[in-house]
């Protein structure tokens, strides 16, 4: 059996709507931001797809990847240190009692 | 000549603005006054000593045989707007400023001195403010000695503003005083007023004839003149031609530009020179401290718009028509003036009064001054006039501020009698009127003299109009000699210490004044100061019959008051009785203060500036409210939107990328 590009392609597109899924019913800060490196990790994956069947001779798609990762990781040490601020100061990470900026 | 003394004119006192008026009040007051004195001195002794040169060295410089030329010291660049349109500040040497100079810093240098006694009080505390005064008083005399040299149009007017601003501070000194403050925005405004003709004049003059230099504009030579009226005069020989071409340039409104020019600079001048129907400033202006009023509104700046004509005077001279004008305004002015002087009650108004005549006076010889009378007499007895008039009109006020400063007041109602309290002030005192009146060895009877003389050159109606005037000058300022310093006595005196006469800084300058009063009219005047430069022997012309007959005149003024004044007796009150409406009317200086209200008041708030106001505010404003009103109304309508749920935008945003989708989708397909 030869392995197409839609073997690929189905597992992100499932792993991209556990990770919208995640990112809208979980009130915990954290897991949404797993939901949200899940979301990420989908598009990369895509990426190094299309990039890997459709331009085999260009890097771009693989590129991209890599920056998305390492862009992903210090967005995910900053989103880790702004949570752990906000649980300091309200002893909670549930984002419905975030509301102190818009009082 | 070396341009450091000019320099250092301008440098001194605007140096001493600055330096008393940033660091005064880290000095103590008795410094402040001595280095006000004494920066006012040093300016004086340059002044002198650069007028000195100019008029009697000889060089060729300044003089072409018998013919004094202008000297521009030096001419600095100062605002280059482009190639051909450049602002330049500079000094210029001439008869007329070189005589400014000298009135000028005399007299300022007397006000300083004065004031180091006048500006406080019988137990020697200092008035509040007393070192910005002398910063002020040193500003002032800045901005008057740059307006006397200024070598160019602009920059005349820019310290003919200067001059107004610092007019306006003095007046207001005494700020917290509601009577000074609305005197002196009233000063300012009414002589704003005046220089916006000035300014379309300056702009007119200078568009038509491409330059601002007096002494391109004025050249009387014929290859000057071709260039300012761009028309070609290759056959004009002598000013008479001139009047030709000046007529043949563009017309307005049935005059020719460079009548309107004239007339326009000349209401600058009305302003500045407190003419009718503008003059409504100057007797509000004795708000100010007794100095100022002796410095500012006496002796210079009034005399600015005098100064003016005298400078632009052959352009004048090439339109008879606003000669004529500048004749009738100040005839006009001078006889009401002089008529509103004999019943006021106020001793500095009544001076105020006289002052805003004599300059009229000074207005109406250069009006009727031709070069086809006597050479052009008129100029040079206006000039006259404006030196001697500047010495005894300062006296005249510095009297009265001894006589306010000792009595505590401005109604010589307070005064009577005080001859035998204060000697020093009471002859010097009667030197001034004397002088004024114009009384045979006194210096105002000369200059009088020859403004007579040109009058009657010109018709004799002026000169009849003229001497009435004459007369009354000499019936007013006795009747208030007498009110002063005879009458019956006053008892209220007795209470309080006397009267006495003032301490040497303040007497010093009186005598001195007084003395120059007596001596000024045998001053050669015609030898310095003419219209084109030449010298002139007015000896020569002088006119006997008119001498005796205005003798006469200022006589049987004097007798008059005499009779009336001296002691108390019904004759006031009798000719009150026989004349109340004419009274009355000059007791309220021909109501002239009402009709500017009514015009102001009624008139431009009621019908221009209301409406004007009520378009603002409901229209523009309306316009502008409404937008911001639908703003607020809407905001408050989607401010429901923005919840602050970072899940629930996200579902909104996840709807509306599922929407666009299927919308390019069905398009597509």
């Amino acid at each position: 059996m030869e392995i197409t590009m839609i073997y690929y392609l189905i597992p992100a597109l499932i792993m991209f709507c556990c990770g919208l899924y995640g990112f809208i019913t979980r009130r915990n800060m954290i897991a949404m931001l797993i939901s949200l490196e899940l979301m990420l990790n989908a598009v990369d994956i895509n990426f190094v797809v299309f990039n890997r069947y459709l331009y085999p001779g260009n890097m771009e798609g693989m590129f991209f990847t890599l920056f998305a990762i390492a862009i992903a990781a210090a967005e995910t040490a900053l989103a880790i240190a702004i949570i752990i601020n906000v649980f300091r100061k309200i002893k909670n990470v549930d984002v419905e009692d975030l509301t102190k900026l818009k009082d | 000549m070396e341009p450091l003394f000019p320099i250092l004119i301008l440098a001194i006192p605007l140096f001493m603005f600055l330096f008393l008026g940033l660091l005064g009040k880290y000095m103590s007051h008795k410094w402040a006054g001595i280095l006000g004195t004494a920066g006012m001195g040093v300016t004086l002794i340059l002044a002198y000593c650069t007028a000195f040169t100019y008029f009697f060295s000889g060089s060729p410089e300044f003089i072409d045989g018998t013919q004094r030329l202008q000297y521009v010291a030096f001419n600095v660049d100062w605002l280059q707007l482009y190639d051909q349109l450049v602002i330049r500040i500079g000094f210029l040497l001439d008869p007329i400023s070189a005589m400014m100079l000298v009135v000028i810093t005399t007299i300022s240098f007397m006000v300083h001195l004065y004031s180091n006694g006048y500006m406080r009080d019988h137990h020697g505390v200092w008035e509040k403010g007393f070192q910005r005064f002398y910063a002020f008083l040193s500003l002032f005399s800045f901005s008057m000695l740059g307006l006397v040299v200024a070598t160019n149009i602009f920059q005349m007017y820019i310290f003919w503003e200067l001059v107004g601003a610092s007019s306006y501070l003095l007046i207001g000194f005494y700020y917290t005083k509601p009577s000074a403050v609305s005197a002196s925005k009233k000063a300012f405004i009414v002589t704003r007023f005046a220089d916006l003709g000035f300014l379309i004049g300056i702009l007119i003059l200078s568009y038509y004839t491409g330059t601002f230099n007096f002494t391109d504009l004025t050249s009387v030579g014929v290859e000057g003149m071709t260039d300012v009226f761009k028309v070609d005069l290759s056959t004009a020989e002598s000013i008479k031609d001139l009047k030709f071409t000046a007529s043949a340039a563009p017309m307005f409104m049935g005059a020719s530009v460079l009548t309107w020019a004239l007339v326009l600079i000349f209401m600058g001048g009305m302003g500045k020179s407190a003419m009718m129907p503008l003059h409504i400033w100057l007797p509000d202006a004795m708000e100010g401290p007794t100095p100022v009023s002796a410095l500012i509104h006496a002796a210079t700046m009034v005399v600015a718009g005098v100064f003016l004509v005298a400078r632009l005077f052959p352009l004048y001279l090439m339109e008879p028509t606003s000669l004529t004008i500048v004749t009738v305004v100040g005839a006009i002015t001078a006889f009401y003036a002089a008529m509103v002087a004999c019943v006021q009650v106020d001793i500095k108004r009544v001076l105020a009064f006289s002052t805003i005549s004599q300059i009229a006076f000074m207005m109406v010889s250069l009006g009727v001054a031709s070069p086809d009378f006597h050479e052009g007499l008129g100029y040079m007895a206006s000039m006259f006039h404006l030196f001697t008039h500047a010495m005894f009109k300062a006296l005249l006020f510095l009297g009265a501020g001894a006589l306010i400063h000792a009595i505590g007041s401005n109604d010589y109602t307070d005064m009577h009698g005080l001859r035998k309290y204060m000697p020093v002030t009471h002859i010097t005192f009667l030197i001034g009127c004397l002088a004024i009146a114009g009384i045979i060895p006194f210096s105002g009877f000369f200059s009088k003299d020859e403004i007579l003389s040109s009058c009657l050159g010109n018709s004799t109606i002026t000169y009849l109009w003229m001497s009435m005037v004459a007369g009354l000058t000499a019936f007013y300022m006795f009747r208030l000699y007498y009110l002063i310093f005879w009458w019956k006595e006053h008892k209220v005196h007795e209470g309080h210490h006397a009267p006495h006469d003032q301490p040497w800084t303040m007497t010093l300058p009186l005598v001195i004044l007084a003395a120059v009063s007596c001596v000024a009219g045998f001053i050669p005047f015609g030898d310095f100061v003419t219209w084109n430069g030449e010298a002139y022997d007015f000896m020569a012309h002088f006119d006997w019959n008119v001498a005796t007959v205005s003798l006469c005149i200022a006589v049987l003024g004097i007798g008059l008051a005499t009779i009336m004044y001296r002691k108390e007796n019904p004759w006031p009150q009798r000719m009150r009785q026989l004349l109340p409406g004419l009274w009355r009317w000059c007791y309220h200086r021909f109501y002239f203060d009402e009709l500017y209200m009514f015009i102001t008041h009624k008139i431009i708030f009621g019908c221009v500036s209301r409406p004007i106001a009520w378009f603002d505010r409901h229209i523009i404003d309306g316009t502008m409210d409404g937008m911001a009103y639908v703003t607020n109304k809407a905001a408050y309508a989607i401010r429901g939107l923005q919840s602050g749920k970072v899940q629930l935008y996200v579902w909104v945003y996840l709807i509306g990328a599922l929407l666009l989708g299927v919308i390019t989708a069905v398009c597509l397909i």
